[in-house]
């Protein structure tokens, strides 16, 4: 018995160190190596700022920009270290009236949409909270609004939108989307 | 909708590729045969049993194997709880993680040698990068292996005659981790790195938000945990939203090659064991009854997820697919997977012992929700856990020649070998093991306050919390109905001793069932046998789970998710 024992530990310590030590150290040597921007999180610099990641969604709430997915990560959502979706049931009160007051916020900001005709993106909270992108559908969904406050042409925004969309991967992969901050990003750089 | 159902058609076409291949290499690998590793790895393997002071020679008794097993999982599992207890003075501790409580130490413990990776902590500030590795990723790999050798260890029972062993544990366990899961993970590690998953030994970056604001972005070793996590069929996330995090699983094609690789070893499993049988057909049989099982789950889960949820409609929400949006009941899922991909994934992950989550469990409709804690429920084999899909599915077909052999009153056999009472009293056992888990767990939870005081819900769906918590416990899965707050001390405590049932309760019995079979003459087959490498032997075994499961489960079931379904259809709110 006393034999098991010994070797039990002695695997355990040998497994450990080359599974839980080695390989991820590995691993992050030639990430680090050949992919240090994917393996450092994706980020985006405007001039020497880092504005954030292309993979991590973030706050915008100003009229002038395109805005995210409600979030339930962290108390104000957004929070790059507490990603959570909001896990209420599909019969859950809460659900019903926060979805209710994003829909009547959603037809008040945005000119052109109704009640019945706002997209279920919009108005629910994303599994991570941490979405970067929105639909198509959302994103036409607002530009009227952006293109007043910005004093730009509607259809110049929404060629820009159309200029962030990302199709499907391979054409057949996941589902056609724009990512909100590049879209924004974009839409800032327009003089 | 073609798109999409032509577009499921071609994951289950794309896994077949990958699992007869794998499966068959998997049984060179166990039967000690050359593969093209072979050159490199074997003198690594050797190094690993002279360093761990095995001697990989000696062919073990169901007993000694048993044993060896478990010590070595209690080893693990003290190893590992002591780190948790004082993570805070260990190193590589970047974002200041403290020492867990006894209780939720000895729960996530418990959680990851037993291959459920259940997670009562926060992903992101609860552990710190020296768990990850050292702790999680590590056990990740060996608790996958050693449901492995469970598995191998039922096969070479089922096909040696009159032998009195069942082969070696530790040779068996370092082949799993050395010839399958480390390459295959060094692989998949470097291609998540490319699309964007993080890989690093910082603890966070920090941006200047557009408008002004400063966003905090937990990082990590993510990558290398990442493709463990989906081939061992763990599911632990790095983060706390698990594979709906962008940076465990940032596009489509991570997604993809996630749910591939959770389904890859227990579906290759089924090839592995048709060929050490001799009989590949005996493979298929099994392979095609879990593709039946895994047909029907995605087919209910795609279908009430892009139904929607008709309370989001009637407060004004557009849920219709169209070419500008893919519809559907979009709360907790993320835009990149929509339905299609969540739906899939939704049910690769709990027919799979996995647990890792693209989408909130709990957010989905009722019924898609309910068919996620089926799925858990039949006993993970629906391909299953790694190893544990398919020792649970032989289990299955043990009891399913039992009840064959009832029917036309001749003694069961399988592959030759007479099942006997005291097989089919341990199959019972271990089946019974995991209902009586799940049931009464749940029942206490119900009638306990501390139980009740977990809930995030009341109504039906409160119900669904505590009946998924057991479920997934028992089931060694992990995912959860997320809203139940499983940090309290009565749930670490009970889905601890849970996750024990469900592992331990049913390993054993298989082992012995192993040594039992293996100790048996095989017999020629007669006019009167049973023919287990057919159609209808498919049929019979997918009965068999759908039957145990059904009537075990279905009360429990038609008042959380079945009732919440109608309800919600009604529009009552809770």
């Amino acid at each position: 018995m006393k034999r098991y024992v010994f070797a039990s530990i002695r695997m355990a310590l040998l497994t450990m160190f080359v599974l839980g030590i080695v390989y991820p150290l590995a691993v992050t040597g030639i990430a680090q190596a050949f992919m240090p921007a994917q393996a450092n999180g994706s980020l985006v610099r405007r001039g020497d700022t880092v504005v954030g990641s292309s993979l991590i969604g973030q706050a915008f709430t100003g009229p002038a920009y395109i805005h995210g997915r409600p979030s339930a990560a962290g108390a104000d959502g957004y929070d790059g270290a507490a990603s959570s979706a909001s896990n209420l049931a599909p019969t859950s009160k809460a659900l019903v009236e926060s979805v209710s007051a994003r829909i009547a916020a959603a037809v008040a900001e945005n000119p052109g949409l109704s009640s019945g005709t706002v997209p279920v993106d919009m108005v629910t909270a994303s599994g991570s909270g941490l979405d970067p992108d929105i639909t198509l559908a959302n994103a036409y969904a607002q530009v009227a609004r952006v293109a007043r406050v910005r004093g730009l042409p509607v259809p110049q925004v929404r060629a820009i939108v159309e200029s962030q969309a990302v199709g499907r991967q391979f054409g057949v992969l996941g589902e056609p989307r724009v990512n909100v901050l590049l879209l924004n990003l974009a839409l800032d750089a327009v003089k | 909708m073609a798109f999409d159902i032509a577009r499921l058609i071609g994951f289950v076409v794309l896994l077949t590729g990958i699992a007869v291949p794998l499966g068959l290499y998997m049984a060179r690998v166990y039967q000690g045969e050359k593969t093209w590793l072979t050159p490199v790895l074997a003198p690594v393997e050797r190094f690993v049993y002279r360093v761990g002071g095995v001697d990989p020679s000696g062919e073990m008794p169901w007993t000694v194997y048993a044993v060896s097993l478990l010590l070595f999982n209690f080893a693990c599992f003290t190893i590992l709880y002591a780190m948790l207890r004082f993570q805070g003075s260990l190193p590589l501790n970047p974002t200041g993680a403290v020492g867990m409580s006894p209780a939720l130490a000895f729960n996530t413990a418990v959680s990851f040698v037993t291959n459920t990776n259940w997670q009562a902590y926060a992903g992101e500030t609860g552990v710190s990068h020296l768990i990850q590795m050292a702790g999680f990723t590590w056990q990740n790999f060996i608790s996958a292996a050693t449901g492995i050798t469970v598995a191998i260890a039922l096969i070479r029972g089922l096909i040696r005659k009159e032998s009195r062993t069942v082969g070696n544990f530790w040779v068996d366990l370092t082949r799993t981790w050395l010839y399958v899961l480390l390459p295959i993970c060094l692989v998949l590690a470097v291609v998540f790195v490319s699309q964007g998953v993080v890989q690093t030994m910082a603890g966070s970056v920090s941006a200047t938000t557009v408008q002004g604001a400063t966003q905090t972005m937990s990082v990590g070793p993510v990558a290398s945990q990442e493709a463990v996590k989906v081939l061992g069929t763990n599911g632990g996330g790095f983060f706390n939203a698990n594979s709906a995090h962008p940076f465990e699983n940032p596009t489509p094609l991570t997604d993809l090659l996630q749910m591939l690789a959770i389904l890859a070893i227990p579906a290759g499993l089924t090839f592995t064991f048709g060929k050490m049988a001799g009989n590949l057909k005996q493979g298929v049989t099994v392979f095609a009854a879990m593709a039946i099982l895994f047909a029907l789950s995605v087919g209910v889960m795609y279908g009430f997820e892009t139904a929607g949820n008709p309370n989001l409609t009637k407060a004004g929400a557009d849920q219709v697919a169209s070419v500008t949006q893919a519809g559907g009941n979009m709360e907790g899922k993320e835009v990149r997977f929509g339905i299609t991909d969540s739906a899939l994934f939704g049910s690769v992950t709990t027919g799979a012992s996995c647990g890792a989550v693209n989408a909130s469990m709990s957010s989905m409709t009722p019924l898609a929700g309910g068919m996620a804690m089926l799925n858990i429920a039949l006993g993970e084999v629906v391909f299953g856990g790694a190893g544990a899909g398919l020792y649970g599915m032989l289990v299955f077909a043990i009891l399913a020649v039992f009840i064959a052999g009832l029917m036309v009153g001749r003694t069961p056999e399988f592959l030759g070998k007479k099942i006997g009472p005291k097989d089919i009293k341990l199959a019972m056992f271990a089946v019974l093991a995991l209902a009586a888990g799940i049931l009464g767990f749940a029942a206490l939870g119900v009638s306990t306050p501390a139980g009740m005081a977990g809930r995030l819900s009341v109504g039906p769906h409160g119900l669904s919390e505590i009946l998924y918590a057991f479920t997934s416990g028992v089931g060694n899965n992990g995912s959860a109905f997320a809203g139940l707050n499983a940090a309290s001390l009565f749930y670490t405590t009970t889905i601890g001793i849970a996750m024990l049932i469900g592992r331990y309760l049913f390993i054993v019995p298989v082992l012995a069932i192993a040594g039992s079979l293996a100790a048996k003459k095989q017999v020629p087959p007669s006019a009167g046998t049973f023919p287990t490498d057919t159609p209808m032997f498919s049929g019979l075994l997918v009965g068999v789970v759908v039957i145990v499961g059904a009537l075990t489960f279905f009360p429990v079931l038609a008042l959380g998710p079945v009732l919440e379904q109608l309800l919600m259809t009604a529009g009552k709110l809770f």
